[in-house]
């Protein structure tokens, strides 16, 4: 999967958490939380998809390094299979 | 026979409209059965019998809106050969009775749509879009959890072509609910002439939130304390739980809070329960009412029942059920009306202090802000911990700051010693 790909994954979950919005507006160093507003349900929401797509389990320490696309992608990135 | 009669979900709630019977007349009920369907200002909310019985008649056409304590139905008492066990409001699930449904389903009269066994969930947002842009919601396939239709399937499924075209063509488009595949439509009358379809629904939930904050401001004194928490010992605890479960299972920093605060109920419980008609009454049952945020805007506060029983697994899985379920629409209206004091948790973002207002006729309010890192003093030492402030808002008719501060104090002791949460 590349980068796109696990762009378009992202957009998808998003998508799903908060409908009204066009996740793909999303500038790449925008905060998602703030921007999208999303609780710390959603957050907890939006990990486990991301394990269930993507395969990648987020422990919870690492919750606060992730709050950007670009943040997110390069994470992902090296973790994935 | 009883009358069963539009139910007050709420302090700040007038009326509601019927969006589907989920019965019929002859359809046998049992207590807590989910009957109706009803809309009010703030989410779709399924209304529940308080006794069992058999449906007699059906009074309110859906689409009607219904002026709290109007008569929706009439329902006929079984002989009194059942004893009904006065069970206090637990949280099992009451299974709905849908087996004899099929066969009788052939003798329903036409006035009365037959929206079927399977129910169309969808977000309250999702039937306002649906409304606004003349989808038909039973032609859009729900991508929600258990297939709960969400803006962005009404959104998709008004711009494209429906996937199943065919049953498109029936019924009245503006109409919400259910597809009421008999030709012979309820005329005149249908649901669009009683609702102001102009009227925005955000309008409506700020009316009945409104309407709710000023009555608690005009007639609760309020009494405000507040504490600061350290969470240190709460935070580690859960860091190494959350370690032991699977990501799904995690549990949210809120969920021990929740508890703590159960626990400190059961020491203090002169803050849980109510203030009417000048009397102070206690309940026994300690049910939280959670701020839940709505995407479209608003709040609902329903109510996590029991939650001093819980262990932490049960509370954040009863957690996540009451969210999902308040945001896709399919909330009870015992859970509308069960809450006996409110909890609200506005750290996500980054709120420090909460200063919140009483939902009458409760007693208090518990308010969390954010956790953050801060300077703290401890036996001669200096160090860094989370910090939480934690407030209360109490009705000083029912007690006083002394014993407002005792429950702060015992929140605070249940915070240091998570293992037994």
């Amino acid at each position: 999967m590349n980068e796109d790909e696990t762009k378009q994954v992202i957009f998808k979950i998003l998508k799903r958490i908060a409908p009204e919005s066009d996740p793909s507006a999303l500038g790449s160093d925008e905060n998602i939380r703030k921007t999208l507003d999303i609780d710390s349900f959603d957050a907890l929401n939006f990990f486990i998809h991301i394990d269930e797509e993507l395969g990648v389990t987020v422990p919870e320490a690492d919750y606060g390094k992730l709050n950007t696309l670009s943040e997110i992608i390069r994470y992902l990135s090296c973790r994935k299979g | 026979m009883t009358e069963f009669r539009m139910p007050s979900l709420g302090a700040d709630m007038q009326e509601g409209m019927l969006v589907e019977w989920l019965v019929k007349p002859g359809d046998r009920v049992r207590r807590r059965d989910a009957i109706a369907v009803v809309e009010t200002d703030k989410a779709a909310i399924e209304i529940e019998v308080y006794e069992d019985g058999v449906i007699e008649t059906l009074l309110v056409e859906p689409g009607q809106r219904v002026a709290v304590g109007a008569v929706m139905a009439v329902i006929a008492r079984e002989s009194k050969s059942k004893s009904m066990a006065p069970e206090k409001a637990t949280r099992e699930s009451v299974p709905r009775a849908a087996e004899p449904e099929e066969a009788a389903r052939e003798k329903t009269p036409p006035s009365i749509p037959d929206t079927g066994t399977q129910r169309i969930k969808a977000s309250p947002y999702a039937r306002k879009l649906a409304a606004d842009r003349s989808v038909d919601l039973s032609t859009i396939e729900g991508t929600g959890p258990k297939g709960t239709i969400n803006a962005a399937d009404v959104e998709k499924g008004a711009a494209a072509v429906p996937s199943r075209p065919t049953e498109k063509v029936s019924s009245t488009p503006t109409k919400e609910k259910g597809h009421a595949a008999s030709p012979q439509e309820a005329p005149a009358a249908g649901p669009n002439a009683e609702k102001p379809a102009a009227e925005d629904s955000q309008t409506a939930m700020r009316r009945a939130i409104a309407a709710a904050m000023a009555r608690s401001k005009r007639e609760i004194p309020h009494y405000y304390l507040q504490m600061r928490l350290d969470m240190s010992r709460t935070l580690h605890w859960l860091e190494s739980e959350n370690l032991k479960r699977p990501i799904k299972n995690r549990i949210l920093p809120v969920v021990p809070l929740i508890k703590a605060v159960s626990l400190a109920l059961r020491d203090v419980p002169e803050l849980n329960g109510y203030w009417i008609e000048d009397r102070h009454q206690i309940s026994e049952a300690i049910n939280i009412g959670f701020v839940i945020s709505l995407r479209q805007g608003g709040i609902i506060a329903p109510a996590l029942l029991n939650t001093d029983e819980m262990c932490l697994d049960e509370l954040m899985e009863a957690l996540r059920d009451l969210i999902v379920r308040t945001r896709s629409g399919g909330l009870r209206s015992s859970e509308m009306t069960a809450a006996t004091i409110t909890v609200t948790n506005l750290g996500d973002l980054g709120v420090e202090t909460v200063y919140g207002v009483i939902y009458p006729p409760q007693l208090a309010l518990i308010g969390f802000g954010k956790t953050m890192e801060q300077p703290w003093a401890e036996n001669g030492m200096l160090g860094v911990r989370p910090i939480l402030t934690a407030t209360l808002s109490a009705d000083h008719r029912a007690t006083d700051g002394h014993r407002g501060g005792q429950f702060l104090d015992a929140l605070n002791r249940y915070l240091q010693e998570p293992v037994n949460l």
